[in-house]
């Protein structure tokens, strides 16, 4: 989402800084020297399959897990040495719920105001803020055990902004949700990045939240192998993509080399061709003497981008042979 | 993000608060507290239940154990001597199940919520062990409420003596329960493991029946070794002694005796206090290191 917003110059201070973290788990290294700056306001998206290192980084970056070496800040504060300031200065929703069912939504957050030692006359008004950002002000006094999975959600974004936070960090947000929930979730987000003077930092492993993103770092085996806008991640990898079957794949691909001097890589049954406007390639591939059976044509998405830079697709278990391809020809 | 410059409408005033210090991690300390309290009133039939279990060793059990030894106590009445011991073993089940539903909060994520604040994990530790001790102190009173029934005498003194005791017995064994939810991470197996501790840690307290000259030797000896028999010894002292001088029930009480010597009630409850603060201690530490 290519959300614009106006630099503030007292906060020209990065929000998230992240030099050459590393962390080693004995012999498992689960993040491999990572590198970010996150600006104030941002919405940021870690986009990585799951044991790429995404859940280990917000840890540490939320002081829950030591680095094994490497620095990192929040809002400027040393997350190894300024512990308890950096937990003043975020948020937290972490895949599985952190509220009290046997609590009302109201004593929830009164628990946290408490924990968080906000000053008590602010307690009330900002309680009353946060429920109405998320739209649970109905349902204030009724206990949590009687909320939807998607209300618990959105009450625990109303519980992670309650202190005003500096950065709010979103792990895997509607995981487990219902397609609907997962909608009004990202409604509320949108409305609080809108309210709220915030940066967010998101995990996913889907695609269309990571487009909702200003800026997304891949991720893959504890490194960040692309960085940059959605959009700007989709370019570099070529503007439209082919996928044509064959009879004979093999033999497929030497010849749209010889004869159309572009690169054709296997993707499951059918080729792979990233070329700057599908629409007009297409034709080509006719009389050139391959027997093509199917062809389509799409844009190229974030899993495109994924694939060419970890050799393999999110869901995919194993990884396969590195195909770098894609970055030799479409690159702008 | 583009360079388009739009501004930003925000609506909710941002609330700074200021960086914690002793009062910040008191009143973490009393939302823990209160958290339990909240939970417990909202959920009666777990008081009753635990109510009722007390009420059932005292007038069932002694009753039971009253006419069977009737002949051997000279006329001592066995409910009034029992009376300590079954107050002290009521306040235990509800020390250490109010401890370990620590053990509830991990599995459904609440303990981390408290656990990434920007508070010392200390501090929910105290929290939680000073509501345990609440909850069974409370408790406690509606069995005290009862003593006339077994001819325990209602003096203000004696009353506060016991709610003394029982309040440092139960803060005792929340802490004690604390460390086993800090090592024991699921609820199915710290729920047999608990019932395995307690009852022999009850009934080698003499909370049941007299230590001293009659008991097994072995018996008398474990005993000292147990925090519970001191427990029971504090709060037996100060019934036998508000018991008129002639009462035969008098006879069948033993303080502990550490090499001979006989030691004090104020002692005995000295002892709790210590080994309460001792496993404190070791939960708080144990707490610090889990996340």
């Amino acid at each position: 989402m290519a959300r614009a917003r106006s630099v503030d110059a007292a906060a020209v201070q990065p929000a998230v800084t992240v030099r050459g973290l590393v962390k080693r788990y004995g012999e498992l290294e689960a993040v491999r020297g990572i590198d970010l700056d996150v600006t104030p306001g941002e919405l940021f998206g870690f986009l990585g399959p799951n044991g790429a290192g995404k859940s280990t980084t917000i840890k540490i970056l939320c002081t829950l897990v030591k680095p094994t070496a490497g620095k990192a800040t929040i809002a400027g504060l040393d997350v190894l040495t300024q512990r308890a300031a950096v937990r003043r200065q975020i948020g937290l929703v972490f895949q599985e719920t952190t509220v009290d069912d046997y609590l009302t939504a109201e004593q929830n957050l009164r628990f946290h105001a408490s924990i968080y030692g906000m000053p008590r006359k602010s307690v009330g008004p900002r309680i009353e803020a946060v429920l109405e950002l998320v739209g649970l002000s109905d349902r204030k006094r009724s206990p949590v055990r009687t909320f939807s999975g998607g209300m618990k959600r959105r009450l625990e974004i109303a519980r992670g902004l309650l202190h005003s936070p500096r950065v709010l960090f979103l792990d895997e947000p509607t995981i487990g949700l219902d397609p609907e929930s997962r909608q009004v979730l990202w409604r509320y987000v949108d409305e609080l990045r809108r309210r709220e003077d915030i940066t967010v930092f998101l995990t996913t492993h889907y695609m269309d939240e990571a487009e909702r993103c200003d800026r997304i770092a891949i991720i893959n085996s504890g490194t960040i192998v692309a960085l940059g806008t959605p959009a700007s991640l989709k370019g570099e990898v070529g503007e439209d993509r082919v996928r044509v079957a064959t009879a004979d794949n093999d033999a497929a691909i030497l010849t749209i080399k010889k004869k159309l001097k572009v690169d054709a890589v296997p993707d499951g049954d059918a080729l792979l061709i990233a070329v700057p406007d599908g629409e007009s390639f297409v034709p080509r591939l006719f009389g050139i003497g391959i027997a093509v059976q199917s062809v389509s044509v799409s844009r190229p998405t974030l899993d495109d981008v994924f694939l060419a830079h970890a050799g393999r697709r999110i869901g995919d278990e194993e990884p396969a042979a590195p195909r770098r391809w894609m970055m030799g020809g479409g690159r702008r | 993000m583009t360079a388009q410059a739009v501004e930003r409408q925000i609506d909710v005033a941002p609330v700074v608060s200021p960086l914690g210090g002793m009062v910040h991690e008191l009143r973490a300390i009393a939302i823990v507290w209160q958290r339990d309290m909240v939970r417990t009133v909202g959920d009666p039939a777990r008081l009753i239940s635990t109510l009722l279990q007390p009420l059932l060793f005292l007038f069932v059990l002694g009753a039971g154990l009253s006419a069977a030894v009737r002949g051997g106590t000279g006329g001592a009445d066995y409910k009034t001597f029992l009376f300590p011991g079954v107050l002290i073993t009521g306040i235990l089940f509800t020390a250490v199940f109010s401890a370990i539903s620590i053990v509830w909060d991990r599995e459904f994520g609440f303990l981390r919520e408290m656990l990434v604040a920007p508070i010392a994990s200390s501090s929910i530790v105290v929290g939680k062990c000073l509501g345990g001790a609440t909850i069974a102190t409370v408790q406690s009173v509606l069995i005290i409420a009862l003593a006339g029934a077994v001819h325990v005498p209602y003096r203000a003194g004696l009353m506060f003596g016991l709610l003394g005791v029982v309040f440092i017995t139960s803060f005792t064994m929340t802490a004690f329960g604390l460390v086993l939810a800090a090592r024991v991470k699921s609820v199915q197996t710290l729920m047999p493991l608990v019932n395995m501790l307690l009852m022999p840690l009850t009934f080698m307290s003499g909370s049941l029946y007299p230590l001293g000259p009659g008991a097994p030797q072995w018996l008398d000896i474990v005993a000292r070794y147990n925090p519970l028999s001191y427990a029971v010894t504090a709060s037996r002292t100060l019934v036998i002694r508000s018991l008129p001088k002639t009462s035969p029930t008098r006879a069948l009480f033993h303080g502990l005796t550490w090499l001979g010597w006989p030691v004090p009630g104020w002692l005995d409850a000295i002892v709790v206090a210590a080994v309460g603060l001792l496993l404190l201690t070791i939960a708080c530490v144990l707490f610090s290191r889990t996340e």
